[in-house]
């Protein structure tokens, strides 16, 4: 186990150090000195005073030493500051995470408890009427975009009930109930999304399993079905489940920029949208960086707990 | 020797799935016609489909109106015999744009699905096949890049790029390389243990010959399985950039455009607005993703029934 977590934590790195690369690369590909125009625009800076503004973002020293620089800051948490609102990336960063994070765990909590008991009835009742409608509900949840769900819960919501989603972002230590009266619908329509992929991975993991021998020894030593299917397949058909945490966390997080964009949620989609909207790159950099880390370690963690979860895996 | 089956294996344990070479014109005929009975939900969603395509081919014909044609007198209209899904904030037609939009849709996600699958595929045939270091280093490169949120990555390479038609294209072509290049590579790990490749190798085939001889073909029955899914996951990022206002730009009609925020507030005064571009888009992506799951029923006996 601990030469397996050793190989799983050296492999992280070269993937965070590939990532940090690409994203500081990414936005030097168009010129300094475009950058400089960009900041001009934003700020009104007459040409004369381009050379020293380009000096001042350090555009001028080689890539080498800007990649160094970033990564200082990446570590000490300063990443320069918004070349629209000249505050420190990182303080927006910092404030707009809470709010991803609830949505984020309110949709993945929403996805989880739907998701799970469908894929199970789903296998257990295979080929039934119940089975189909649940596969239907599964591949439905896939296949429709997320915005387009969010979109017409608001426009229909509002249409027949005149109900409008609060407006004005209040926080949850603030007040509570309203704060969850502006998160339940986004989170529902992420959970949704959710819920399709884990539902159909639940149910052939389910079907695998009911398939084992033990199920059938189980079953004919006389043990009640539903003991069966709970205490004997659920738990192990769980267990595969896991592996697929890392894509739901892509689709959660795109799903969030989406959803947040909608319910107008000041969470780190909306900050990442405004700032692509206006080229600011210092705050795009930080926003990705900060996401793309988060996804590694999540998906650490879960390799982590799937070779604790499944001793095959550590030693294969 | 590895005892993993490969892909090939299904074709001659079920022939019934019309998998058989057939000689003749006739033969093919039938052949669909024992899929579609087989299949049903896979001949329903081929034809959705087919329909798609077709409309993308021939939106010009089949569309009533320009799409981006202005009928002032008749804004924001619900559904009626001459606007069949209603009129937009300018007066346009709903349905035209619907219908230009299939061919907007199509013109991305082909060739960019095409573009992310093609180097995909090479990628992962190499890394598998080769091993070593060179297949650490390009699985290393593969999780960089699939550490970053697809939608997440999309909207950084168009900040840089700026929005238009050929950069979303190339984005989504990105987000494809990583995940077919897994399968592909995976596929190929079992594949290379095959008899077949020593022998190959004993009469003195190069490896460029083993790999695209050999080994490329038996990966082509997860390669389509999984263009299948692209294809409707290259939709729904698509939709999903114009929507946000940085994929197609406005006056074209898009249909994740169709939806954006911008156009709300019309939405509550004529809903039918908010309805059609999404169930077509939901339409044809769900038929993407049935069409693969009938492909990987048919070529991968061992899941079937179980997706």
């Amino acid at each position: 186990m601990h030469r397996y977590i050793a190989r799983r934590l050296l492999l992280a790195i070269p993937t965070l150090f590939l990532v940090s690369v690409a994203i500081f690369s990414l936005t030097r590909i168009i010129p300094g000195d475009a950058v400089v125009a960009i900041v001009g625009d934003t700020g009104n800076i007459a040409p004369e005073q381009l050379e020293g503004l380009k000096a001042r973002l350090g555009l001028d020293q080689p890539f080498h030493t800007q990649y160094l620089r970033w990564m200082r800051g990446v570590v000490t948490g300063d990443l320069g500051d918004s070349y629209y609102t000249r505050k420190p990336v990182v303080d927006q960063l910092r404030s707009s995470i809470p709010v991803t994070m609830e949505l984020a765990v309110i949709g993945l909590g929403i996805g989880m408890v739907f998701a799970i008991p469908l894929g199970i009835i789903s296998a257990i009742r295979q080929d039934t009427v119940t089975d189909y409608a649940a596969r239907i509900l599964a591949i439905l949840g896939i296949s429709m975009p997320n915005f387009w769900i969010a979109t017409m819960v608001v426009v229909y919501l509002g249409l027949f009930f005149a109900y409008l989603p609060p407006l004005g972002y209040i926080r949850l230590w603030e007040d509570p109930v309203r704060n969850l009266s502006q998160f339940y619908l986004p989170g529902i329509v992420l959970g949704f999304q959710l819920s399709g992929t884990t539902a159909r991975m639940v149910r052939s993991s389910m079907l695998e399993v009911l398939r084992q021998d033990y199920i059938r020894t189980a079953l004919s030593k006389g043990l009640a079905e539903g003991v069966v299917v709970y205490r004997h397949a659920v738990k192990n058909a769980l267990i595969p489940v896991v592996t697929i945490i890392g894509n739901l966390m892509n689709a959660l997080i795109g799903g969030t920029v989406i959803i947040e964009n909608i319910f107008a949620l000041p969470g780190v989609g909306q900050l990442t949208l405004g700032a692509v909207t206006q080229r600011d790159y210092p705050q795009i950099q930080a926003n990705i960086m900060f996401l793309a880390a988060f996804l590694v370690m999540i998906n650490l963690l879960i390799d982590l707990t799937y070779g604790w979860l499944d001793p095959r895996i550590r030693y294969s | 020797m590895a005892t993993g089956s490969t892909p090939r294996q299904p074709e001659q344990a079920a022939p019934a799935d019309g998998l058989v070479r057939a000689p003749s014109r006739a033969g093919i005929l039938a052949r669909l016609g024992r899929v579609a009975r087989n299949k049903p939900v896979g001949a329903v969603s081929a034809a959705v489909i087919v329909i798609m395509v077709l409309s993308g081919i021939f939106a010009d014909f089949i569309a009533p109106f320009d799409p981006l044609e202005a009928h002032v007198r008749d804004r924001l209209q619900g559904p009626t015999l001459t606007y069949w899904m209603g009129t937009d904030n300018l007066g346009r037609d709903v349905f035209s744009r619907v219908v230009h939009g299939a061919r907007i849709s199509l013109l991305i996600a082909i060739p960019a699905v095409v573009l992310g699958v093609g180097a995909g595929s090479i990628i992962g045939i190499i890394s598998g096949y080769l091993g070593g270091w060179f297949d650490l280093l390009v699985q290393r490169l593969l999780d960089a890049s699939q550490a970053i949120p697809s939608l997440i990555l999309a909207l950084a390479v168009i900040a840089v790029l700026g929005a238009g038609i050929d950069k979303v294209i190339y984005v989504i072509a990105f987000i494809a390389v990583p995940w077919n290049g897994r399968v592909v590579r995976g596929s190929v790990l079992s594949i290379k243990e095959n008899q077949y490749i020593d022998a190959a190798r004993s009469i003195g085939a190069g490896n460029l010959r083993i790999m695209f001889r050999h080994i490329l073909p038996n990966v082509v029955a997860p390669i389509l399985v999984l263009v299948s899914v692209l294809l409707g996951a290259a939709i729904i990022i698509e939709a999903s950039l114009s929507f946000l206002g940085l994929g197609v730009p406005p006056p074209e009609p898009s249909w994740g455009g169709m939806l954006s925020r911008e156009g709300r507030s019309f939405m509550e005064r004529a809903p039918t607005l908010a309805l059609f571009p999404g169930l077509a888009i939901s339409i044809v992506v769900l038929a993407f993703n049935l069409l693969g799951d009938t492909l990987r029923d048919i070529w991968d006996p061992r899941l079937r029934g179980s997706q």
